[in-house]
């Protein structure tokens, strides 16, 4: 039943269609992820209103709440691709998580920053033991020992599909770290918006927050695309497609 | 399972003749709890209080330490490719070689756990407590530290990338096993916490050894 229902994805196996692919839809993915950051951003820094408590300080949100959630999004991506990768054997997928991996843990990154920068003025502090915070750098740690063991072979086929495993392995344990910080100390407030509750935010903030949310997904994916593109040429670069890509290119330019 | 048998003895005999692959950890983790006292002060009630924390951490780091190499050389004879190509002995492998890891590193600093009570001065309750999340959580160190080892092999770089990708893995238990010698030294419950440690070794025990198969094979390539 599932080689049938996802036969119509087999060509993009191929690293030549999904190289035009990413291609294509990359000015799309692009475009809309400016244009949504931007709309998100100004709505949210300049028209929503301030908070009755954390007054200005809070609007910090547009930018902590979309790459937190997008950092773990990211890992949970890599992670698929890289379980599709090992158990299929599709070098594409393997390749995405090596493309996904940096953008992840620069995404993580702008999470712990703001978070510090906004955990200031509110906590009174940069840095506090919480769980959540904890959690945060235990996923930038992740995603650096997926960076670095990919880095560590000479023959980067080998590094890519052990780092996969780590990726996969991660993912197993990323719950378990989640729910032992959470049970060792917690001070963060609650998620705002979450699937099953009335989220606990004025809809005059939750709406550029949601543009912002799109906006950091689509960012995600674009990138994903760019980083991928490189990823396929690299691997393939002795490949008769990617020489006639280039020489088509040259003599475009000559 | 003759095979298994023959690979743990081979394992005990290496193990034997080369002395340094399990003393040296343990020296290492003595080592590393009698700076603590030097370095933030001997005041008992301090020492018992961090006490937890200490212990553990230096057990992290001395079974990270001791399975750095672990690998290294039958990689470099060509065991490992030959048990790959085998297709049959490779799992009996990673089994024998991860009990004998434990044997070589968790059992000693299970035994010398009461020259550590000596040293930070707990009491005998906090001692029981912490040969429990020895015996408890050792194995899972063991477990991890083989995972490291095994992604790691044929890597150019070992030694302290090993230690990025397993610290992060680690912290879980350093959680659950230091909570529960805190839980017992202001006298708490503290068997909700060895459930959870025996949940991991549970977990660890069914997933980790299929993960270091797999690891190896990708090494061999």
């Amino acid at each position: 039943m599932w080689g049938s229902m996802f036969r119509w994805l087999d060509p993009y196996a191929k690293p030549e269609t999904l190289y035009h692919l990413c291609g294509r839809l990359l000015p799309y993915l692009m475009g809309l992820a400016v244009f949504t950051l931007v709309l998100g951003n100004i709505w949210g820094l300049a028209f929503s209103p301030a908070d009755y408590q954390q007054g200005d300080s809070y609007r910090i949100i547009y930018i902590h709440v979309p790459s937190a959630i997008w950092s773990m999004g990211a890992y949970s991506s890599m992670a698929i691709a890289a379980f599709i990768g090992l158990v299929w054997q599709i070098r594409v997928a393997q390749w995405a998580v090596l493309a996904i991996a940096p953008i992840g843990a620069v995404y993580t990154a702008i999470a712990l920053i703001t978070g510090a920068a906004w955990g200031k003025p509110m906590w009174g502090t940069w840095w506090v033991w919480d769980a959540r915070l904890t959690s945060e750098l235990v996923l930038l740690f992740l995603y650096l020992g997926v960076i670095a063991l990919a880095g560590a072979f000479s023959e980067a086929a080998r590094g890519i599909k052990v780092a996969s495993l780590l990726a996969i392995v991660g993912v197993v344990n990323l719950p378990i770290i989640h729910f032992s910080v959470e049970w060792w100390n917690t001070l963060h407030q609650g998620a705002t918006i979450t699937k099953f509750a009335k989220p606990s935010i004025d809809p005059s903030m939750l709406w550029p927050l949601l543009v912002s949310l799109l906006g950091f997904a689509l960012l995600l994916a674009a990138l994903t695309c760019l980083r991928l593109r490189s990823q396929i040429l690299m691997f393939e670069q002795h490949r008769p497609w990617v020489r006639q890509l280039v020489e088509s290119k040259n003599g475009e330019q000559n | 399972m003759v095979m298994w048998r023959s690979l743990i003895k081979r394992e005990l005999q290496l193990l034997g003749r080369q002395k340094a692959d399990w003393l040296n950890p343990l020296v290492f983790f003595l080592l590393v709890l009698s700076l603590f006292p030097l370095g933030i002060g001997p005041e008992p009630g301090m020492l018992k209080q961090i006490a937890p924390g200490l212990v553990w951490i230096a057990a992290l780091l001395s079974v990270l330490l001791s399975a750095e190499r672990l690998f290294k050389d039958d990689y470099r004879y060509g065991v490992i490719e030959q048990l790959v190509a085998g297709r049959q002995g490779l799992f009996s492998y990673v089994t024998a070689k991860i009990c004998c890891h434990w044997l070589s590193t968790g059992v000693p600093l299970i035994l010398v756990s009461p020259l550590i009570a000596v040293l930070l001065g707990l009491d005998w309750q906090s001692w029981q407590v912490l040969i429990v999340t020895l015996i408890l959580g050792t194995p899972v160190l063991s477990l991890l530290s083989v995972l490291g080892a095994a992604l790691t092999m044929a890597a150019d770089k070992g030694g302290i990338l090993q230690a990025l990708i397993i610290l992060p893995l680690y912290i879980p238990l350093l959680i659950f096993a230091s909570g529960a010698m805190e839980a017992a030294a202001t006298a708490l419950p503290y068997t909700g916490q060895l459930a959870v440690l025996l949940a991991f070794l549970l977990f660890a025990l069914a997933l980790v050894p299929l993960a270091v198969r797999q690891a190896l094979r990708m090494n061999v390539g």
